[in-house]
């Protein structure tokens, strides 16, 4: 992606009073990207889509839209819609109404307004519903109404606060390949916040992973879980075991890590020099667990199992090393008596490639 | 329901008598067809008739249905503008604000009407119609402010942000978003306002001035002559409209709060 980056957020800071939300935050949005902010509550990234739409101004550095400075601009003149995690439909106006709401500010002729709407309620499915009232419509019915009327201007830029929050479990996982469908149709720049690691992966083209005002790390999903920067990153984007050893030996293409006996090999992903501090981040479904010790394996430890999830496509055991160390492993219950074989207090093998764990230095 | 034991019915009916009796005497006795206040004569609509010829009473009705439209309209106006600001705008003393929008409603009214007074003379504001429209504002914008301040602070915010995220300028975002969710209670302010401003005496005493005597003026002063029946009708017809803007306000209250209880019902469906 060379080309010229839609959304830039140059260098921005914003406080309330005392508390720094965003602190010195440098990030590129491209055009027809499905863009996710990703990170838990506090972490500012409902702020930066604020400051995006205009609600709330930076107190140092810039936000560009289009290589165009947005200071100054007022929310009502900013060509991005924003769909709000409360849906904000107004009570008082139909599901029609709400859609046409936006267009009617642009003073748009009558007709073309009741044929982008129409055209709207058709995209979510909700022809029947038009003239209802938003309290006669159930949450999933809501969310739609929302996404209809912030699309409804053709935005720039779509944003989306944690769109899909209010949505019980079944219908925001539906929902969440909806809109990424959709996203592709319109061929829109989508910029979402959301709390949920799973939504983010599933719909987001890029994630900006957040954490005090400050982004942790940026990259495609694959590569915020394959590879994480950081330890903060390895554990708030899925499970992982973060084992602490010092650097015995640099290799040219691995690393040796020593803790307490128990010696790991790790792909070089980092720079370290012998005799530091460095931790290895190993996702439990990167573990193998059996009752034999195989010799191929490059790394491998024996252990107590100590607890089992059954988590129905996965289970998950805690295996209590002799080291002392706790890991996680996850074995995919590929036929259905795989969970059976293996027991608490069973004595297992467990071992992994040097290349399934990643090196972390902070 | 729970049913009521004979305690309880009995506190209520005394409580109610204590509240109306007094008002129940007046009503009927403005109906009573002898010259003689305190003997029954039977039914009659004399009085009222004797009222309608009274040039005097009339006069000053007129001034004080037209005190209190104008007086209520202001304080509308103003009383909204401050609960927005108190209830929408983050600023340096807002707190201190908010008790002082406050406080003239536990300020007794002798003081609020003594120091308008004092007010008036020192800027040299003619005392009459126009001193006292000017402080039965006064007296009711804090009334209005904290009805609708209550009811602002039930209508989501980003109500107001999605609007103006759709293109909707501030104004107008008040006028086709704002006004339309809190209207209930704006009207419940102007009314409870005008009641407010045609049943005052205490601060109108203080500001009157010639040619400005409102109507709780002139039947106290006419009162201090003796009671004339004819006083018994006015307020009958003063206890009906000023009973009838309050039943209207609280319906008002009443049903804005019940839609809103249903779309909270419909969000959490």
């Amino acid at each position: 992606m060379a080309a010229q980056p839609l959304v830039t957020f140059d260098r921005v800071t914003k406080r309330f009073g005392d508390f720094t939300a965003i602190d010195d935050l440098t990030l590129d949005i491209f055009e027809r990207e499905f863009f996710a902010l990703l990170g838990p509550s506090g972490c500012g990234k409902t702020t930066l889509l604020r400051l995006l739409a205009g609600f709330e101004a930076p107190d140092e550095g810039r936000v560009l839209l289009g290589g165009e400075d947005l200071a100054g601009v007022p929310p009502y003149r900013r060509p991005v819609n924003m769909m709000f995690q409360s849906y904000a439909l107004f009570p008082h106006l139909t599901v029609a109404g709400n859609i046409a709401f936006g267009l009617k500010q642009d003073r748009l002729p009558k007709a073309e307004i009741a044929e982008r709407v129409d055209e709207m309620l058709a995209l979510v499915q909700l022809g029947a519903l038009a003239q209802r009232k938003p309290d006669q419509l159930s949450g999933g019915q809501r969310q739609r109404v929302a996404l209809a009327r912030s699309l409804a201007k053709r935005p720039k830029v779509l944003l989306l606060d944690e769109p899909l929050a209010a949505l019980d479990r079944k219908l925001r996982e539906e929902t969440r390949f909806e809109l990424k469908e959709l996203q592709a149709r319109l061929a829109t720049t989508f910029v979402i916040v959301t709390h949920d690691q799973d939504e983010a992966m599933t719909v987001a083209d890029r994630i900006a992973v957040m954490d005090h005002g400050r982004i942790a790390q940026v990259g495609v999903p694959a590569e915020i879980y394959e590879q994480p920067n950081s330890r903060w990153v390895a554990e708030f984007v899925g499970d992982v075991n973060l084992i602490e050893g010092r650097v015995t030996t640099v290799y040219p293409s691995f690393v040796l890590l020593e803790r307490d006996g128990l010696r790991l090999r790790v792909a070089a992903t980092a720079v370290v020099s012998p005799g530091t501090t460095a931790w290895a981040a190993l996702r439990p479904e990167k573990i193998s667990i059996a009752h034999e010790a195989s010799d191929s394996a490059e790394n491998g430890a024996a252990g107590i199992v100590t607890d089992i999830g059954y988590l129905g496509t996965v289970s998950r055991y805690k295996v209590r090393l002799d080291c002392g160390l706790v890991v996680e492993a996850a074995m995919m219950n590929a036929s259905r008596r795989a969970s059976q074989t293996i027991g608490v207090n069973d004595r297992v093998w467990l071992s992994w490639t040097p290349e399934a764990g990643v090196l972390l230095t902070r | 329901m729970r049913r009521l034991s004979t305690i309880n019915i009995a506190a209520l009916a005394l409580g109610l008598a204590f509240l109306y009796l007094p008002i129940a005497v007046l009503v009927i006795y403005s109906f009573n067809g002898s010259r003689l206040v305190t003997l029954w004569g039977g039914w009659s609509l004399r009085w009222y008739g004797e009222l309608f010829r009274d040039a005097a009473m009339l006069e000053s009705a007129a001034i004080s249905l037209r005190l209190a439209l104008i007086s209520a309209s202001a304080a509308t106006v103003l009383g909204t503008l401050a609960a927005l600001a108190l209830a929408r705008e983050r600023f340096h003393g807002r707190l201190l604000f908010a008790g002082m929008v406050y406080a003239p409603l536990v300020m007794p009214e002798i003081i609020t009407g003594l120091s308008l007074l004092l007010l008036f003379v020192a800027f040299n504001f003619e005392r009459g119609f126009w001193a006292i429209a000017v402080a039965h504002t006064t007296l009711t914008l804090s009334f209005v402010a904290v009805i609708v301040q209550s009811r602002l602070a039930t209508v989501d915010r980003s109500l107001e942000e999605a609007a103006m995220d759709l293109g909707c300028p501030p104004l107008r975002t008040f006028l086709t978003v704002t006004l339309p969710l809190i209207w209930p209670a704006v009207a419940s302010g102007f009314l409870l306002a005008f009641a407010l401003s045609l049943d005052d005496l205490v601060i109108a005493n203080f500001v009157t001035g010639p040619g400005a005597t409102t109507l709780p003026i002139r039947i106290y002063s006419e009162v201090r002559l003796g009671v004339k029946p004819e006083i018994n009708a006015v307020c009958t017809i003063m206890i009906a409209v000023v009973a009838t803007g309050l039943v209207i306000a609280s319906l008002l209250t009443k049903r804005s709060q019940a839609r809103q209880d249903r779309g909270a019902l419909g969000a959490r469906l």
